[in-house]
């Protein structure tokens, strides 16, 4: 039988190689629980630490990054306990019911009754054909995945040449490349001073950091509730001493930081020349007339973050719909989802960082090996609502305001796969208005301008699609204190988590037990040994 | 002007003087480091190589494309490697020799066929 074939039990499976995803597995690893990591890259670390390859390396690696030991006492703690495996270039592209062990009848929801399917990849090697099968059937599984950058569109922001910020940070990380030799930091939140940061330290010149939020908007966020962060100021030591090294690798660089400032346009023959920066209203509306122009040759743009939900949605985890966690993977404290059997921890349930996510990795490492009480349970805790207080005030400081769509021209383009543009969107959903809001009209619409059904799939212009479609009309910004709509997770609902070949698909090795189409469930008639 | 990699000697990181690795984008050769990958490779290459540091053209205006979110997720840096299509060159990484070729597709086109014209 080849390899593979067979679906493996798993006791806790992890998925994503993070700050989360390492403290999870090393968790259940403390509480006795044998574990499988699995990371789609070439090595663990996730995008917070990422780093120089193995044949690449650098004997001051830690200065690029914060909280380096903790990663390589974690790499090295899994790395050494046969208890644990570590797969790397792993990709779920599937989590379906599977059938109860050893093909008996099929289990009860929750629990092992999820079969989750990898696709292996050699190091190096993304995205080669014939990549090898995989399926695993895990006790527990706790999705790790993080999230990407959320960039709102502007025009110009597909010249070669514009990227994200989590682009320049992995360059110049991974391979000591700066995107550009002069290079215009903008978006929203703290996470633009590590990248401007990064791309310093990687030999570029950094024109300019704006910062979306104005002074109302970033006292409103930082400002509220100062007495949930005054019990516990210890945890937070270490986010403050990154965010001092940060600023002062700016002002060392006399880098300018300018808050109510956006990107409203990116220009260039062929790829960035130059880059237009207006002051913004407390709407983020830009201000007319105050444009300026700067001649670059790369920006960096992120305004936030996108969890990754595949993973979580198709094991049936439900999102959270409102409050301040809208939009990621509905959790209790100690990462449930409401999925019996699912965890899940990190990005995925909220942007709150690295501490956050190796705090509730932790938690949920613990809880996935049946550990949810004790010293080092109540100590997580109380540290995570600390962290958690922390992340809610970030993510009101600087969440992005609906007053941005007055950048986005009709001749913007918004979903980059398939071009379509804002004004292409927005007058197909005129003419099918009273539909658009149903699923029925959205698919329509969607069928229509194909937006959303490129290779991405809508990872990197749903949010925008969404928003420029929404109930607010750029025109007519909505009251300045209600934050932008997080991105309906609708267009994050995919039948794969990741492409898959059709000679992958083919591939499949035929004594896996499959699912019936129609009902989801096994299929009585498949073979099962 | 265009992405750089630092001088191994200027690095605060200390990065080992990395073996050079060449690869072909579109038949000119393009040299980057070991461990790099292959949208590493071409960006750094900038205007030297044929494709001014895009990765493709795209297939409604043939609007140049490069790098986006540098972690796969994007799927805008899709090349053809040693034959096979659509491979996320932020994600390969550059081996020696490896043959890139960008992808620049035009959208289907309807054909007109006279009366009594068959495909064969």
């Amino acid at each position: 039988m080849p390899e593979g074939a067979q679906v493996r039990d798993v006791e806790v499976l992890v998925v994503g190689g993070g700050p989360a995803g390492l403290a999870a597995a090393a968790a259940s690893r403390r509480a006795g629980a044998r574990v499988v990591l699995l990371e789609g890259g070439d090595d663990v670390g996730g995008q917070y630490w990422r780093h120089l390859p193995a044949d690449r390396p650098a004997t001051a690696e830690e200065r690029l990054h914060h909280g380096w030991a903790t990663f390589v006492r974690l790499r090295r703690t899994l790395a050494d306990d046969p208890g644990c495996q570590v797969l790397t270039g792993a990709s779920v592209w599937a989590v379906e019911p599977g059938a109860g062990p050893a093909g008996g009848p099929a289990a009860a929801p929750g629990a092992g009754a999820l079969v989750v399917r990898v696709l292996v990849t050699p190091a190096g090697a993304a995205d080669a054909p014939g990549r090898q099968h995989l399926a695993l059937r895990p006790a527990a599984l706790v999705v790790a995945t993080g999230a990407h950058d959320l960039t709102l569109p502007f025009p110009g922001w597909d010249l070669p040449g514009v990227v994200t910020g989590g682009a320049a940070q992995a360059f110049a990380k991974s391979e000591r490349l700066a995107v550009g030799e002069r290079v215009v930091v903008a978006g929203a939140g703290p996470f633009l001073l590590p990248v401007a940061s990064s791309l310093l330290a990687t030999g570029a010149r950094v024109l300019e950091v704006a910062e979306a939020a104005g002074p109302a908007q970033l006292a409103r966020g930082w400002g509220a509730h100062p007495q949930r962060l005054a019990a516990g100021p210890g945890v937070l030591v270490d986010k403050a001493r990154e965010l001092a090294g940060y600023v002062a690798a700016l002002a060392t660089a006399r880098v300018p930081y300018r808050i109510a400032t956006g990107v409203v346009a990116a220009r260039g023959e062929g790829r960035v020349e130059e880059v237009v920066l207006a002051r913004l209203d407390a709407t983020w509306a830009p201000v007319p007339g105050t444009e300026r122009v700067l001649a670059a040759d790369a920006l960096a743009a992120s305004h936030g973050f996108t969890p990754r939900l595949e993973v979580a949605l198709a094991a049936g985890c439900a999102v959270a719909g409102s409050g301040a966690g809208a939009g990621f993977v509905a959790v209790d404290a100690h990462g449930a989802t409401s999925v019996p059997g699912v965890w899940a921890a990190g990005e995925v349930t909220g942007i709150g960082g690295a501490d956050a996510a190796l705090v509730e990795g932790a938690l949920a490492g613990l809880a996935a090996a049946a550990t949810t009480s004790g010293a080092e349970v109540e100590r997580l805790l109380r540290r995570r609502r600390v962290l958690r207080a922390f992340a809610d005030r970030l993510a009101a400081a600087h969440a992005p305001r609906r007053g941005w769509l007055a950048q986005v021209s009709d001749e913007t383009v918004v979903c980059r796969c398939e071009e379509v543009t804002a004004g292409r969107l927005r007058s197909v959903a005129q003419a099918t208005a009273s539909a658009v809001d149903t699923p029925a009209g959205s698919r329509s619409l969607r069928l229509t301008t194909r937006a959303g059904l490129g290779p991405c799939q809508g990872r990197i212009c749903g949010h925008a699609v969404d928003a420029v479609l929404g109930r607010s009309t750029p025109s007519t910004p909505s009251d300045p204190s209600t934050a932008c709509a997080r991105p309906q997770v609708s267009h994050q609902r995919r039948p794969l988590a990741v492409p898959v070949r059709l000679g992958e698909l083919a591939d499949l090795p035929p004594t896996i037990p499959t699912t019936s189409p129609t009902t989801g469930r096994p299929d009585p008639e498949e073979n099962l040994t | 002007m265009s992405a750089k990699r630092i001088d191994p000697a200027r690095d605060v990181a200390r990065t080992a003087t990395a073996e050079p690795v060449t690869i072909t984008v579109d038949g000119e050769s393009v040299t980057g480091v070991r461990g790099q990958s292959i949208a590493g490779v071409v960006m750094a290459a900038g205007g030297s190589a044929s494709t001014g540091g895009a990765l493709r053209r795209t297939a409604g205006a043939g609007s140049p494309r490069g790098v986006f979110c540098g972690i796969g997720v994007c799927f805008d840096c899709l090349v053809t490697v040693d034959g096979v299509r659509d491979v996320r060159a932020c994600q390969r990484r550059a081996v020696e020799g490896a043959v890139v070729t960008t992808q620049a597709e035009g959208l289907p086109t309807r054909v007109e066929r006279g009366e009594g014209e068959h495909r064969a």
